[in-house]
């Protein structure tokens, strides 16, 4: 099975003199559903970053997707972060726009002509049951509603991997188990890979799933 | 609404910054106007014991641009009617020469001395009258105008920077948050600083219309002409081409190195 993560000897810092991940062994095959846990400060969402480029390993090699992170050029990072979907505990959306253009960004980011991509916007909408909400900007939606309108715009360019920082942390119960649902349909129906940092895994999940923990710099995988 | 406030901030800034480079250009040019108009109306009399040439005249020094034989007759005149014809002409003959002399330029007061000294060189002339006195009082006054100008140019100056600055921070939090979303979805830099440029070139040019309105209807409001009129001057106060260009010029450099240092300074989120 192809592997789109292989980390070795990896090492990550946000600064010369802290290491938070130290010499990591560890690798993700494709289509797989993996956990990322740990204590608060463990490195979870250091992790994270680093599996789309935004922290550079300090050490060692971080391969995402065929592309070595070490050292990588901005364009073939770019390239790389075509085909990751994001999501972030606190959203990201972008306040001025309407979720809408929010969930038609990544699109137009890989060349969707306009109208194919809102055609796009309008099944992803529905899919993540947010239809009654088109045009209306980010604050003008409850949290839950904002991290479906994330989810969609992460699902949006069928990526081929998904990352997701702790997406239900500040959601209700109805809202989590909705996102709970995108992604394992993401997963079992397009194969995609998904990557979640969380302090809980859901007893309800209905995929299998890889389960990694991180104590003390180090990554070790939870049979 | 939220469409007009995002313009609204930068417009603003460039408004206010064209504004006052115009204004300075309108007192520049009044200045200007001032100072021609004062060249127009000074001259130095140079007295001499015999007829001189235009051209030696002007070759005395570079700042004469025209020299002019007074006619004696009217002081003749003043002499006495009861005077003989032939003595007329005899007197004329034997009466020094006046010339009144016109300069390239309104002359600071070193450039009197000069031009008294370099007369006096001349064997011929025997006398100077600069109206030094007056010269130097009106000297003054214009070096003040100058120097509140300068003033005027050097406020506007610091609040422009203070402007722009102000204007940056504003711009740099507002669009430093979407620029990193787009980042983290792999648009290339020209993709996520587009938005900023455009909306950098839009407001730059909602800023000049508006600025061409408002000096367009000050150029010919009667209550501004009739202030220039009234102190003498007359001057352009808005050419619709060379001045528009040149505020089109402006507000678009100030906003695109505004985009640019933005781009420039945007941090990608770790």
């Amino acid at each position: 099975m192809d592997k789109v993560i292989i980390a070795k000897d990896l090492s990550l810092s946000y600064s010369s003199s802290e290491t938070i991940i130290n010499k990591a062994d560890f690798s993700v095959n494709s289509g797989s559903f993996v956990f990322i846990t740990g204590a608060s400060g463990s490195g979870k969402s250091t992790l994270l970053k680093s599996l789309f480029g935004a922290l550079k390993p300090k050490q060692g090699s971080l391969v995402v997707g065929g592309v070595e992170l070490k050292g990588v050029s901005r364009s073939k990072l770019n390239f790389l972060r075509r085909h990751i979907g994001i999501v972030f505990q606190d959203y990201k959306l972008v306040k001025e726009w309407t979720i809408d253009k929010n969930i038609m960004l990544p699109l137009l980011i890989n060349g969707y002509v306009k109208n194919v991509a809102s055609n796009q916007v309008d099944k992803l909408l529905k899919h993540v049951r947010l239809n009654h909400q088109s045009g209306k900007f980010p604050l003008e939606l409850s949290g839950g509603e904002q991290q479906r309108a994330a989810m969609a715009r992460a699902l949006a360019h069928n990526p081929v991997l998904i990352l997701a920082d702790e997406p239900t942390g500040n959601l209700d119960e109805y809202s989590s188990q909705l996102i709970w649902n995108l992604l394992e349909g993401a997963n079992s129906q397009l194969n995609t890979t998904v990557i979640v940092v969380t302090h809980n895994i859901p007893k309800t999940l209905n995929v299998d799933y890889k389960h990694f923990h991180i104590e003390y710099g180090s990554i070790h995988e939870v049979c | 609404m939220k469409s007009v406030r995002n313009h609204l901030s930068l417009v603003i800034a460039l408004l206010s910054i064209i504004f006052s480079m115009q204004v300075y250009l309108i007192a520049e040019r009044s200045i200007e106007a001032y100072r021609v108009n004062l060249a127009q109306n000074y001259s130095v009399i140079a007295v001499s014991k015999k007829r001189l040439e235009q051209n030696e005249i002007l070759s005395i020094n570079n700042i004469i641009s025209d020299a002019k034989e007074l006619s004696p007759d009217s002081v003749i005149e003043k002499l006495g009617s009861d005077m003989k014809s032939s003595n007329f002409e005899l007197l004329k003959l034997t009466l020094p020469k006046f010339y009144k002399l016109s300069l390239t330029h309104y002359p600071t007061p070193d450039e009197v001395k000069n031009l008294r000294r370099d007369l006096l060189k001349n064997s011929s002339i025997t006398k100077v009258e600069d109206f030094s006195h007056t010269h130097d009082k009106t000297y003054k006054l214009l070096l003040l105008f100058k120097n509140v100008v300068g003033l005027f140019a050097i406020v506007v100056f610091v609040v422009t920077v203070l402007l722009i600055t102000k204007e940056l921070k504003i711009w740099q939090y507002k669009h430093n948050e979407r620029m990193s979303i787009m980042g983290l979805f792999g648009a290339a830099l020209w993709l996520r600083s587009a938005i900023l440029f455009r909306l950098a070139i839009v407001d730059a040019l909602i800023a000049t219309l508006l600025a061409f309105g408002i000096f367009t209807y000050l150029a010919s409001s009667p209550l501004i002409l009739e202030q220039f009129a009234n102190i003498g001057i007359n001057i352009v106060i808005f050419d619709q081409v060379d001045d528009l260009l040149l505020i089109l010029g402006v507000a678009m450099s100030i906003s695109i190195l505004l985009a640019s240092l933005i781009v420039l300074g945007h941090k990608e989120e770790a």
